[in-house]
């Protein structure tokens, strides 16, 4: 390095530009619950837990309203016998309900299980990723 | 009836068959187009292929005949079929698909690690294939035969040799065309003729269903009536019921289909437009039962009364428009015989192969044979063993033969696939004694009731509908034993849970690179 003889006198002095927080604890790098989750440490497994509970009992919901509609149906032909003939718009009411009416409920439910189990995995990505 | 319509429509369909399995053969490549169309298929298409395979002989023929001789209690049939589809989206749609296996077998070895598991499942695919594949043969034999006169061998015979070249041909790629047209196919063939009647009906002042064996009576057209010889209407009611809404999941043919969907996602959202299809098809099918008993309230001398969707359009107007429409119900009646013939096929031809040939072939010929080969070898095997069953067989009605498929399935695989996707504390030894337990009562059942008919009383009742009590007790020794060997829970289950129940927006860091 080449040595002057002389510092030019105008030139500023070199300043040290530090954070005004030194004393700070220093954080260690940003760790994501993804990797919690891959790695199945104990927060990862609690947050799995909490979707798979989440899922199941919308699914649970799901089937047992679709049980009662379905199961209480030869119910009702059993205890009320005037089920069996009752005539809507001159078709027997069974007839009616079994072939026709049953499919748009079951439809339904279909499509109402898909949109909730679409919503919960959104929320959980979304949950998930801000942390 | 004119036999020469009828004939025609079943050359069509078997051509457009062959024809559209060609087609695929040039767009199959690789062993994952065979298997699983590359998973590249829209949800819109899988629903479609997946209603197409699912619409079989006991859908298309089947239902309508047993409401034909047996009444409103048969009108669960359809509710079933379709309800099965609501249970298998609820339950095990998405983490199925995204579990990655291809079988069932696949699955079980993935969430359990044992090999052994896999091997019991293989031959549970198999058989419960077999009993699928079985009616399907009966039923092209009985249509072939009430269209052209021909015995009930040839029909059979032009399912098997339609199915296996197109299978052959074109794997997977191909079928998922074929059914995807197959279900439009069926659609169109059940409802034109559908409205037609309906028109004839009013224009003829709405006669009354006529049941000749109960003059004044009215147990046919009530439910629990115990018309048509069914002891304990109420028990075979909810233990039907039971058997097809849990039974749909385990079909080897109907798990095959969602691995060709490209996500969870898609799995979920195919499956819900199933159940659209289904239902768009089963609205039609009670109504053939109904006008049969219209119509032809005395059958023909010597038809099974499965026969009677074919006969209903030329018995309810002798003119060449019954001709055409009876032709049309034909050529619908194949493609269901067909597409869930092959739908059957890839799946268990898909087991044999993996399971069976393939390590052989592998050991046979130093690793030269290529994969494709052996499925293809295994195509034929999977669909000649129960073709000659069928010719050996006794005759079961078709929407009765596929609800003891139903049955074995739901006493199998269902508890399987439930408890492996949702109960983390499943063990393999629990998982084991389920699938011994559940499959040996359920096939013990059937095939007593198969070989020797059904007995009277409550041992009829329990036997030929058994799933109301072989499911709970299967699910019941899965779980007592899986929590009496907790030390055989596999090593991998929490990584499992993570990859089933994982939403496909979740990125863990491993797949993102860092």
């Amino acid at each position: 390095m080449p040595v002057r003889a002389t510092e030019p006198p105008d030139v500023p002095r070199r300043v040290r530009v530090t954070s005004p927080r030194r004393n700070a604890v220093v954080r260690g790098p940003q760790r994501p619950v993804t990797t919690d989750i891959r790695e199945q440490t104990g927060l990862g497994e609690l947050y799995m837990r909490s979707l798979v509970r989440a899922q199941l009992r919308l699914s649970l919901t799901v089937l047992a309203a679709t049980a009662v509609v379905l199961c209480g149906l030869p119910l009702a032909f059993l205890l009320v016998p005037a089920t069996q003939t009752v005539h809507v718009w001159r078709i027997p009411l069974p007839w009616l309900v079994l072939g026709a009416a049953v499919y748009p409920v079951v439809l339904a439910a279909a499509r109402y299980y898909v949109r909730q189990a679409e919503r919960l995995e959104r929320e959980f990505v979304a949950l998930v990723e801000r942390q | 009836m004119s036999s020469h319509y009828g004939i025609v429509a079943i050359v069509a369909v078997c051509a457009l068959t062959a024809g559209v399995g060609a087609f695929g053969l040039r767009l199959s490549r690789t062993t994952s187009d065979f298997y699983v169309a590359s998973r590249a298929v829209s949800p819109r298409l899988n629903a479609s292929a997946i209603g197409g395979e699912y619409l079989s002989a006991a859908s298309f023929l089947g239902i309508a005949g047993l409401i034909y001789s047996r009444g409103a209690d048969m009108l669960w049939f359809p509710v079933g079929y379709t309800v099965g589809y609501l249970v298998l989206l609820v339950l095990i749609a998405a983490p199925l698909r995204r579990s990655g296996a291809y079988t069932v077998p696949d699955f079980a070895e993935a969430r359990l690690d044992s090999p052994r598991i896999r091997r019991l499942c293989s031959v549970l695919v198999i058989g419960i294939g077999w009993l699928y594949l079985l009616p399907q043969f009966q039923g092209a034999g009985l249509a072939l035969h009430v269209v052209t006169g021909a015995p009930a061998w040839v029909g059979g015979l032009i399912v098997a040799v339609v199915v296996l070249l197109s299978v052959v041909a074109g794997g997977m790629r191909s079928i998922t065309f074929v059914q995807a047209v197959q279900y439009w196919l069926k659609l169109t063939a059940i409802c034109i003729p559908a409205f037609v009647l309906l028109m004839l009906w009013l224009r003829q002042g709405q006669p009354a269903p006529v049941v000749l064996s109960e003059p004044g009576g009215g147990g046919w057209a009530r439910p629990l009536s115990g018309f048509g010889g069914q002891d304990h209407p109420t028990y075979w009611t909810y233990s039907t019921l039971l058997a097809l809404c849990l039974g749909t999941m385990g079909l080897p043919h109907v798990i095959v289909r969602f691995y060709t969907n490209p996500d969870g996602h898609a799995a979920r959202r195919t499956t819900s437009w199933v159940i659209g299809l289904l239902a768009a098809f089963y609205v039609f099918t009670p109504l053939y039962g109904v006008w049969g008993r219209v119509w032809l309230p005395q059958l023909p001398h010597g038809l099974h009364p499965d026969s009677v969707v074919l006969l209903l359009p030329s018995a309810a107007s002798p003119t060449t428009l019954g001709d055409v429409l009876s032709a049309l119900l034909a050529g619908g009646a194949f493609a269901a015989f067909l597409s869930t013939a092959s739908g059957l096929t890839i799946s268990v031809a898909g087991v044999l192969d993996q399971d069976l040939l393939r390590p052989r072939l592998h050991a046979w010929t130093g690793g030269d044979a290529m994969s494709v080969q052996g499925f293809r070898v295994a195509a034929v095997l999977g669909i000649l063993v129960p073709y000659g069953l069928s010719l050996a067989g006794a005759s079961v009605a078709l929407a009765s033969a596929v609800g003891l498929a139903f049955a074995v399935a739901a006493s199998t695989f269902c508890p399987l696939l439930v408890l492996g996707v949702w109960w983390r504390r499943l063990s393999t030894v629990g998982a084991a004694a389920g699938l011994g337990i559940g499959g040996t009562l359920a096939l013990l059942a059937v095939s007593t009731t198969v070989l020797f008919g059904v007995p009277a009383g409550w041992p009829g009742a329990l036997l030929s509908q058994p799933a109301a009590w072989t499911v709970p007790i299967t699910f019941l020794v899965t779980i007592v034993v899986s929590l009496a060997t907790p030390d055989r829970v596999p090593q991998g289950t929490g990584r499992m849970m993570v990859l089933l129940h994982g939403p496909e927006g979740l990125v863990l860091p491993a797949t993102r690179g860092g």
